[in-house]
C-alpha cells in the first residue's frame, strides 16, 4: 500500500480535489516503506520496517490557509480531510505572505529508482550488518554500523492543474570501526541509489584500515596547516554554507551574504575561481524530486556559485515579488565540482599536511562571518614527502568556509555523501592555513 | 509503524531548527478530545501480555500512547505556522529467546494489538539467532494500576489558539518597539498521554505535558553590515500554561531579568531587543585565561553536553559509537572509586522527579518508578545512568529508570534523565560571586556548543557576555568562546551558589538513536564559578 504507482496516486489526489469547496486546494500523496538494521559491539541490536503513507490537504481563501492530514483513502476519509482543511482555513489568521497556489509544472524527467533497492529483503539486510561484521571479527575490531534503505514515492497536485509523480530508492550505509583496546577508530559511509551497488564488506574496509592506523596517535601543536578533507570531512562544513545562501536573510541585512549598505552579495566573487556549486535534481549520481517541498515550484538546474562568484541564493515566491527577484527555490541536492585526483594522489603531491578523514559536532559560532566549529574524527594523519607518517589526536578546529574556499589547492573527485538530509557530491579538498585552534584526546 | 517527519525552522545562527512531527495533523480542537478510556486500555494490553506470553514470550510491556502536539510559530507581525498533530498506536516490546523483539501498530483494536505482539515475538525468535549474550533484566515488582499526572495548572493546549496568537503578537511588537530589527517567537506544546503495562503485573497510565516558549530577535546596522542576535532566555518546562505567567517572585533583576518558576516572555523580548543593539557596538573580548561565572541558562547546557551524554551507560559500553559516539568515562575509571571528575566542591545528580523538569514522570517507558542518584559525589565518579537491561553491567541489581521511547512506533532505550549540579551549602549568591572575580566573564544563556565524541574537548559561546575586573560588571562584551576539557573543567569549579539560586534550565529536542529519536531533559543548577579558562576570540573578517 505504501507505495502507489502514478495513474493510483493520480486517482486519490484527483478525487480528493474535486470535494474542494475553497478557493483553490492543494494536495500532496507520499508513502514509503523504509528497513533498518543497526548493529554494535559486532552484534545486531535492532531491526525495524516502517511503512507510511499520508495524504496532505491545504485548502486556501484568500491569503488564509489550513492543513489536514489523513492516513487512510476512502471516498468519506478523503472528503472528511478535505473538510477538515477548509475549516482550519477559515479559522486561521491571515498568513500577509501567503501566494497562489500554483498551476500547472513542467517537471524535468529524474530517474532515480532502482529495483535491487525496492526489493531488499530482510536476509539482504542481515547479510549486509554480517558482511561488516565479519570482516572487523577477521581483523580484531570492534563494529557499530547502521544500515537503512528507503522506497518512496510522492505525488502533487493543485485545483490549477498542477500534477507531479516521483518514485525513488535510496540506501545509506555508515560503519564506525573500533580496535578493541580503544585507540583506534575508522568510520565510513556508502550513500546510493542502487542497493546493487552496495558492499558494506568493502566499505568496512575502509573503516578498519582507518580504526587500526589510526592507533597511537601522536599530538601536533594546534595552528594553521595545509589539510585534505576528505569529502566527509567537507561536507559538514559546505553543508552549514549552503544552508545561508538564502536571498531573504541577505537582503534583511542578517546574512553572511548580506551587503555592507543593504542588499546581498550575487555577482560578487568571494571564493576561489574554482569553486563551483550547483543543483540539478535529474544529475545521475544524486537523483532528486524535481519540485519544492512547501509549494510544488518545479526545480530546475540551478548554479549556486560558478567562477567562485555567488549566482544565486533561494529565493521564495514571497521574497521574490517583494525583491522584485527570480524565484529560486530551494534545491534537493547538491553538487560541488572537483578535480580528476584520487585522495592517494593529493597526499602524494603533499609536502607537509594533515589528512582529515571526518568532521563532526560542526555548530555555528559566528553567522556574520560564517565561523564554525567542530573537530576531526576518526582518523586523522600527518603527511610528510607525499606519504601517511603517522596518526595524529583530532583537532577542534574554528574556521569559516568562505575562507577554506578561498585557500584551495588542489581537488578531488566528487564522491557522492549523505548531507543534511538530501545526497551531494562533494570532492576532497586540498586547502592551506586551515585553523587548529585546540587538542582533543577523544578517539 | 509510521516514518518520523520535520518541520523545517527558519533561523539565523543555525541552518534551522527541525521539528519532529508525528502522526496526522487536526484540529486544535481534536487535542482537547478525551481519549481511549483506561478501562479499554487495560483491556488491549491484556490482549497483548496474553498473546504473547502464549507465542513464547518470557516479558511482555506494551505501551498505548496518543501523542499530541501544538507548535504556533510567528515572526515580527505575522504567523509563520500552526500545526496541531495527534498520534495514536501501541509499541509492544518482548523477550524471546533471550532477545528483545518490538512491533508497533496504528490499529488499536484486540486483533490489531494481537497481531503485533505475535510479529514482536516473531522478531525476536529471528534476531536471536545473532544473539550473542541473552538479555538479562533487573527486577521490577508490579504495582497494579496507577496513574500520574505532570502537576500542571493550567492544561496549555486548553489555551485558544488566538489568545496564543495575541501573546505572541504582544512579544513581537515590545521587541520592535525596543529597537529589534526582527524577531521569530514561537510555542512549542507537548501532551503525552501513556497508558504503559508490563507482564510484571504494572498497568500505569501517565499524562505528561511540556512547553517551551523559545524566540530569537535580531538587530541589524545596515550601515557597517553587523547584525546580531539574542534568544530568548526561557527554559523548556514540565510546567503548564501558568509558566508563561511571569509572576514577580519568579524574576532575578541583574544585568539581565532571570526567570525562575515562570517566565516573561514580553520583558525578556525587549531586554533582547535593547541587548541586541548594545551588542553592535560591545568591546571584542581579548582572548586568555579567565574566571567564568556561569548563570544557570547557559550551565544547563554545558552539564548537559559535559556530564549527562558521557554517563551514558550505552555511550559507554559502544553502542551508540556508530552515531553519538562513546565516552571517556569508561568503566574502569567508574571501577577504581577514584576517578576525579570535578573538584570536591562537584556533586552532580541524576533524577526524573524535580517537579517543573522535563524528565519528571514516576515510571519510566519500562515500568520503574523513578528516583533521584548521585553520579559524581564530592567530585569522585560514582554511577551511570542505566535502564533494567544494562544495570548488570555495572553490578546494580535496580534500573535507574532511564528508559524513554519518543513515539509508540519508536522502541525504548536508555535516554538521559534530569542530570543537575547540587547548590553549594554555604549562603552564596551571584552578586557575592561576581565580587570574588578578579578578572572574569559573567555569561548568560545559550550560544553556539560543540564537543568531541567521546566528550573531552569542547567549546561553548551564549547570549550574554559581560566582563569582571576587580568584583565589578565593567561591560558587555562580544565574540566570546571558551574552551576546556571535561575533566579539566570541573575540577576548575571553584564554588557554587546557594540553593536560593538554583533553577532548571534544558533542552527539548535532543536526539540519540539511529533512526534518531528526541528526548527533553532539564538540568538544575545554581550559578557557579570556574577558574582560569581558556577564552578565545570569535571573530574573523571574511572579505
Amino acid at each position: 500500500m505504501a507505495i502507489l504507482s502514478r495513474s493510483e496516486a493520480k486517482r486519490i489526489l484527483d478525487k480528493v480535489l474535486k470535494f474542494s469547496r475553497a478557493n483553490e486546494a492543494s494536495a500532496q500523496l507520499a508513502g514509503s516503506e523504509t528497513g533498518n538494521i543497526r548493529y554494535a559491539r559486532n552484534s545486531v541490536s535492532t531491526s525495524g520496517i516502517v511503512n507510511d503513507i499520508e495524504l496532505a490537504v491545504e485548502a486556501r481563501y484568500g491569503k488564509k490557509s489550513g492543513v489536514a492530514t489523513i492516513n487512510e483513502f476512502s471516498d468519506a476519509s478523503l472528503e472528511k480531510v478535505m473538510r477538515r482543511a477548509e475549516e482550519l482555513a477559515k479559522l486561521s489568521p491571515e498568513n500577509p505572505e501567503a501566494m497562489p497556489t500554483l498551476g500547472a509544472q513542467k517537471y524535468v524527467s529524474v530517474d532515480g529508482y532502482a529495483k535491487s533497492t525496492a526489493d531488499i529483503t530482510p536476509d539482504q539486510r542481515a547479510k549486509a550488518a554480517a558482511d561488516s561484521i565479519i570482516a572487523a571479527k577477521e581483523k580484531k575490531v570492534v563494529a557499530a554500523g547502521y544500515l537503512e534503505d528507503e522506497r518512496a514515492f510522492a505525488a502533487v497536485a493543485t485545483s490549477k492543474g498542477l500534477f507531479g509523480y516521483h518514485a525513488s530508492t535510496s540506501a545509506n550505509f555508515t560503519v564506525t570501526m573500533r580496535t578493541e583496546d580503544g585507540l583506534g577508530s575508522g568510520w565510513a559511509e556508502s550513500d546510493v541509489t542502487d542497493f546493487g551497488t552496495m558492499n558494506t564488506g568493502s566499505t568496512s574496509s575502509v573503516a578498519i584500515d582507518k580504526a587500526v592506523l589510526s592507533q597511537e596517535a601522536r599530538a601536533l601543536e594546534p595552528g594553521k596547516y595545509t589539510v585534505i578533507l576528505e569529502p566527509n570531512a567537507v561536507s559538514g562544513l559546505v553543508g552549514y554554507m549552503m544552508s545561508g545562501f538564502d536571498a531573504r536573510n541577505a537582503d534583511e541585512g542578517r546574512s553572511f551574504m548580506s551587503k555592507k549598505g543593504g542588499g546581498n552579495r550575487i555577482g560578487e566573487k568571494m571564493f576561489d575561481k574554482r569553486v563551483h556549486f550547483y543543483s540539478d535534481p535529474a544529475d545521475l549520481n544524486v537523483p532528486a524530486q524535481p519540485w519544492a517541498d512547501n509549494d510544488f515550484m518545479r526545480l530546475e538546474r540551478t548554479d549556486w556559485i560558478k567562477d567562485g562568484v555567488v549566482k544565486n541564493l533561494a529565493r521564495n515566491r514571497y521574497w521574490a515579488e517583494q525583491s522584485k527577484g527570480e524565484v529560486v527555490p530551494e534545491p534537493n541536492n547538491l553538487i560541488m565540482v572537483g578535480g580528476d585526483k584520487s585522495t592517494e594522489e593529493l597526499i602524494k603531491n603533499t609536502r607537509r599536511g594533515i589528512l582529515v578523514s571526518r568532521t563532526w559536532y560542526i555548530r555555528m559560532v559566528d553567522p556574520q562571518s560564517m565561523l564554525l566549529t567542530g573537530l576531526t574524527r576518526d582518523g586523522t594523519f600527518y603527511i610528510e614527502n607525499g606519504k601517511i607518517k603517522y596518526p595524529v589526536k583530532n583537532f577542534r578546529f574554528n574556521e569559516s568556509p568562505v575562507i577554506m574556499l578561498n585557500n584551495i589547492e588542489d581537488m578531488g573527485i566528487p564522491q557522492r555523501v549523505g548531507m543534511w538530509g538530501m545526497s551531494a557530491m562533494i570532492p576532497a579538498l586540498k586547502v592551506r592555513d586551515f585553523t587548529f585552534s585546540s587538542l582533543s584526546d577523544a578517539v | 509503524m509510521e516514518r518520523r517527519k520535520f518541520l523545517k525552522i527558519a533561523g539565523v545562527g543555525s541552518s534551522g531548527l527541525l521539528l519532529p512531527l508525528q502522526g496526522v495533523q487536526v484540529s486544535a480542537e481534536q487535542l482537547l478530545n478525551e481519549g481511549m478510556h483506561s478501562s479499554h486500555k487495560r483491556h488491549l494490553a491484556d490482549v497483548v501480555l496474553n498473546t504473547a506470553r502464549k507465542a513464547g514470550a518470557s516479558y511482555t510491556d506494551v505501551r498505548i500512547g496518543r501523542y499530541l502536539n501544538q507548535y504556533v510559530m510567528t515572526r515580527e507581525t505575522n504567523v509563520e505556522n500552526i500545526v496541531n498533530t495527534e498520534s495514536l498506536g501501541a509499541g509492544i516490546r518482548v523477550i524471546a529467546n533471550g532477545t528483545w523483539g518490538f512491533a508497533a501498530t496504528n490499529d488499536l483494536t484486540a486483533d490489531g494489538v494481537a497481531r503485533a505482539a505475535r510479529q514482536a515475538v516473531a522478531v525476536a525468535k529471528a534476531n536471536a539467532k545473532y544473539q550473542t549474550e541473552p538479555v538479562r533484566l533487573a527486577p521490577v515488582k508490579g504495582i497494579g494500576e496507577v496513574s500520574w499526572q505532570t502537576p500542571i495548572q493550567k492544561n496549555a493546549l486548553q489555551v485558544p489558539i488566538s489568545e496564543k496568537v495575541d501573546f505572541l503578537m504582544d512579544v513581537n511588537n515590545g521587541a520592535l518597539k525596543a529597537g529589534a530589527s526582527y524577531i521569530q517567537s514561537s510555542l512549542y506544546l507537548v501532551n503525552e498521554q501513556k497508558y504503559f503495562a508490563s507482564s510484571d503485573g504494572s498497568y500505569i497510565d501517565q499524562d505528561i505535558h511540556r512547553l517551551w516558549a523559545p524566540m530569537q530577535v535580531t538587530a541589524v546596522d545596515k550601515k557597517s553590515g553587523v547584525f546580531k542576535t539574542r534568544n530568548g532566555l526561557s527554559d523548556p518546562v514540565g510546567r503548564g500554561y501558568e509558566y508563561l505567567a511571569g509572576h514577580k517572585k519568579d524574576k532575578i533583576r541583574g544585568q539581565t531579568t532571570l526567570y525562575k518558576a515562570s517566565y516573561d516572555m514580553a520583558e525578556d523580548a525587549m531586554l533582547a531587543a535593547e541587548q541586541a543593539k548594545a551588542k553592535l557596538s560591545a568591546k571584542s573580548i581579548d582572548p586568555g585565561k579567565y574566571d567564568l561565572v556561569l548563570e544557570p541558562s547557559h550551565l544547563c547546557l554545558t552539564i548537559h553536553e559535559s556530564v549527562g551524554h558521557p554517563l551514558e551507560l550505552d555511550r559507554v559500553l559502544g553502542y551508540e559509537a556508530n552515531y553519538a559516539g562513546t565516552s571517556f568515562a569508561t568503566l574502569d575509571k567508574w571501577r577504581s572509586g577514584k576517578f576525579q571528575y570535578g573538584s570536591d566542591k562537584v556533586t552532580l545528580f541524576a533524577d526524573k522527579v524535580q517537579p517543573g523538569s522535563l524528565g519528571a514522570v514516576a515510571y519510566d517507558d519500562e515500568g520503574v518508578k523513578t528516583k533521584r542518584w548521585d553520579l559524581v559525589k564530592d567530585g569522585v565518579l560514582v554511577n551511570y545512568q542505566a535502564t533494567r537491561d544494562q544495570v548488570h553491567m555495572i553490578d546494580q541489581k535496580e534500573s535507574h529508570g532511564c528508559s524513554y521511547g519518543d513515539s509508540w512506533s519508536s522502541v525504548q532505550f536508555q535516554r538521559m534523565p534530569n542530570v543537575s549540579l547540587a547548590p553549594g551549602e554555604e549562603k552564596y549568591s551571584a552578586k557575592d560571586m561576581i565580587r570574588d572575580v578578579e578578572k572574569g566573564i559573567y555569561i548568560v544563556g545559550r550560544g553556539s556548543y560543540s564537543i568531541d565524541q567521546q566528550r573531552y574537548n569542547f567549546q561553548f559561546g551564549g547570549q550574554l557576555f559581560y566582563e569582571i575586573k576587580n568584583g565589578e560588571i565593567v561591560g558587555q562584551v562580544e565574540d566570546v568562546a571558551y574552551q576546556s576539557n571535561t575533566q579539566e573543567f570541573w575540577n576548575a569549579c571553584s564554588a557554587i551558589c546557594d540553593s536560593s539560586d538554583y533553577r532548571l534550565g534544558g533542552t527539548f529536542f535532543d536526539g540519540k538513536g539511529q533512526p534518531s529519536q528526541v528526548s527533553a531533559v532539564s538540568h538544575g543548577c545554581s550559578t557557579t564559578r570556574f577558574d582560569k579558562i581558556n577564552v578565545i576570540n570569535t571573530k574573523r573578517k571574511i572579505s
